[in-house]
């Protein structure tokens, strides 16, 4: 995956957990929680579905570097450089 | 031949779950949908645990549960069931207290909060704003040395009026006392007055109905009438469980019973580490309920004279008096036609809380006295609201602390599980025994109708990591199941 699947990876998730925000406007560097409407239920949720989609396991200590999107990237791109997308 | 409630089950699943509470049946939904095969074994006919219901003969149905809860539940419902379900959740805006300190309506939110704090009880508008500042920035990982008494002593010094109006439906909502933790109180508290109360509309027994189609849709397997006997344990790691005398195998057991007979009753002590054990010695359970169920003759109306009413006639307010059995601290929850549209019905629930022990141990004439006094009282309380009450009920019956642990199998008949420590043993359960989790009313903050659904997603979250790890990498130990 490239740095934009991995962002865009992340933003499919978002938008699947929380159908009813509009998420058009995001700003990569700033704290999901400030731009919308996001509790720590919704932060477990993207694990969820990290660990679903991606077979990745986001370890509790590590819930932090979620906060943004850009460090969401930042610690996952790593991680999923090699997963293969199916096309 | 007695009804055999497990035919055409599977001889094995991903996850078994104990008990059909909100925890439970959340975890499980949670599950199905990530792809586990579920089993939810409940030894009720209903679902739903003590969100429930039952009816009677005239039309009646009466909810037992179903009071209020805060706005988050909206949220919870759209996630983890249906938009349909959350949809369903409506605000109740006129709350009522009645007591000789203080009586008035509130819409039991900030702002209508702040101005009665302001208007009828004389503090000062930056007092408010830094208790409510101070509650809502409360968290689970905040010091526990504070209790609610201290919390309210700083900011309302001797204001037992306030300390009142602030606690008692609390206590309700929660079982929490002024000496348990500031954070049982702060976290609850605040989740309220967000965006006030909420309830259920359809009554609980739609929500379950709704639930139960969702579930089954998401092929989970559903079992009542099955009770649990024995969660199955070889070499620390859980097997399966025994249900009706019957052997079913899993790789994950989710218990949504009480944590206590979790550990003690359905796994056994002999499982356990010395050292957790310590700890479980050290839970204490909530305290229990009572109630009284008003069902209103067809044909008859009540003026409508709140949705939620805190009442007593108690002088002061002391969280140990709301216990007595002869207390005079109630809520009576009024159900106007429009929680069931289209009945055109009305009930009346009344709730104490109240102590096992006060109601354990009579004969059967004198716990049938005993009722019948709670009742008797509760009808004289009510008359003061609704003057001719008694011309128009068409059922009548009470609850108590034995009728709870009748239904729940809960110890004591506990109506919000434990006390705040049971939090940790009930996240600590699957490092004692791999595969074993427990989802369902612990440490307060978890308890309440939010609070279940909310904390068997978070269990749900552990199972999956668990059964994830078994499929990928079964070679390598998992971080949270060695001791
Ligand atoms: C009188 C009263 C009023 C309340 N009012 C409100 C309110 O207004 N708002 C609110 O948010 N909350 C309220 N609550 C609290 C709320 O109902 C509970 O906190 C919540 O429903 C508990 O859910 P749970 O998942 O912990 O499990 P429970 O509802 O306790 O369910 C546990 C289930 O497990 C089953 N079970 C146990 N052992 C076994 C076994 N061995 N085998 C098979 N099945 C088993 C039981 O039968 C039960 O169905 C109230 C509670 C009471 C008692």
């Amino acid at each position: 995956m490239t740095r934009d699947q991995v962002r865009q990876a992340v933003l499919d998730i978002i938008i699947d957990i929380a159908p009813d925000e509009d998420f058009s406007a995001i700003k990569d560097e700033e704290n999901l929680r400030d731009q919308f409407d996001l509790d720590s239920m919704d932060f477990l949720d993207i694990v969820m579905e990290l660990r679903k989609r991606f077979n990745l396991e986001v370890p509790e200590k590590d819930y932090p570097e979620l906060i943004s999107m850009a460090s969401s990237v930042e610690y996952l791109f790593p991680r999923l450089k090699d997963w293969k997308l199916a096309s | 031949m007695a009804k055999d409630w497990l035919k055409g089950a599977k001889s094995a699943y991903d996850t078994i779950v104990v008990g059909s509470g909100l925890a439970g049946l959340t975890a499980a939904n949670k599950l199905a949908k990530l792809g586990h095969q579920v089993l939810i074994l409940e030894h009720h006919y209903n679902l739903g645990g003590l969100a429930t219901w039952f009816k009677r003969k005239g039309g009646h149905i009466l909810d037992i549960s179903l009071h209020g809860f805060p706005i988050g539940m909206v949220k919870t419902c759209r996630k983890y069931w249906t938009r349909e379900i959350s949809e369903s959740i409506i605000r109740l805006k006129n709350i009522r207290f009645d007591n000789p300190q203080f009586s008035f309506l509130t819409s039991f939110d900030k702002a209508d909060f702040t101005r009665v704090m302001k208007d009828q009880f004389g503090i000062l508008q930056k007092t408010i704003d830094d208790f409510f500042k101070t509650v809502r920035a409360m968290n689970f990982y905040d010091d526990l040395s504070m209790t609610t008494r201290e919390l309210f002593e700083q900011f309302f010094p001797g204001r037992n009026d306030v300390h009142r109006l602030l606690m008692e439906p609390i206590t309700y909502a929660n079982g929490s006392t002024l000496d348990d933790p500031a954070i049982t109180y702060g976290i609850v508290f605040a989740n309220f007055m967000d965006k006030g109360v909420y309830t259920f509309q359809g009554g609980t027994d739609q929500l379950i109905k709704k639930m139960k189609k969702e579930l089954l849709k998401n092929g989970v397997d559903i079992r009542n009438h099955c009770m649990v006997e024995k969660v199955l344990v070889e070499d620390r790691t859980v097997v399966g469980v025994r249900t009706n005398g019957r052997e079913i195998h899993a790789k994950t057991v989710l218990s949504n019973s009480n944590l206590l007979s979790t550990i003690h009753k359905l796994t056994g002590d002999e499982h356990f580490s010395k050292e957790f054990l310590e700890e479980v010695s050290k839970v204490r359970l909530n305290d229990s309920s009572c109630q009284v169920y008003i069902g209103i003759k067809k044909g008859e109306k009540i003026e409508n004279v709140g949705d939620l009413l805190f009442t007593s006639q108690e002088e002061e307010f002391k969280s140990e008096s709301l216990l007595e059995p002869e207390t005079t601290s109630r809520t009576f929850s009024f159900y106007y036609p429009e929680i069931r549209p289209g009945a055109n019905r009305y009930s009346i629930v009344s709730s104490t809380n109240a102590r096992f022990k006060d109601w354990a141990n009579l004969s059967r004439a004198e716990y049938e006295k005993k009722k019948d006094r709670l009742i008797e009282k509760t009808l004289k309380a009510l008359e003061k609201y609704v003057p001719d009450i008694r011309q128009k009920i068409g059922h009548l019956e009470a609850s108590t602390p034995l009728t709870f642990k009748r239904y729940t199998k809960h110890p004591g008949g506990a109506s919000f599980g434990t006390k705040f420590e049971g939090l940790q043993v009930s996240r600590n359960l699957p490092k004692q025994i791999a595969g074993l989790f427990h989802a369902g009313s612990v440490g307060i903050i978890m308890s309440g109708w939010l609070g279940a659904a909310n904390y068997g997603v978070i269990v749900a979250n552990e199972v999956d990591k668990f059964l994830h790890h078994l499929q990928h990498q079964p070679e390598t130990e998992l971080e949270t199941a060695n001791v």
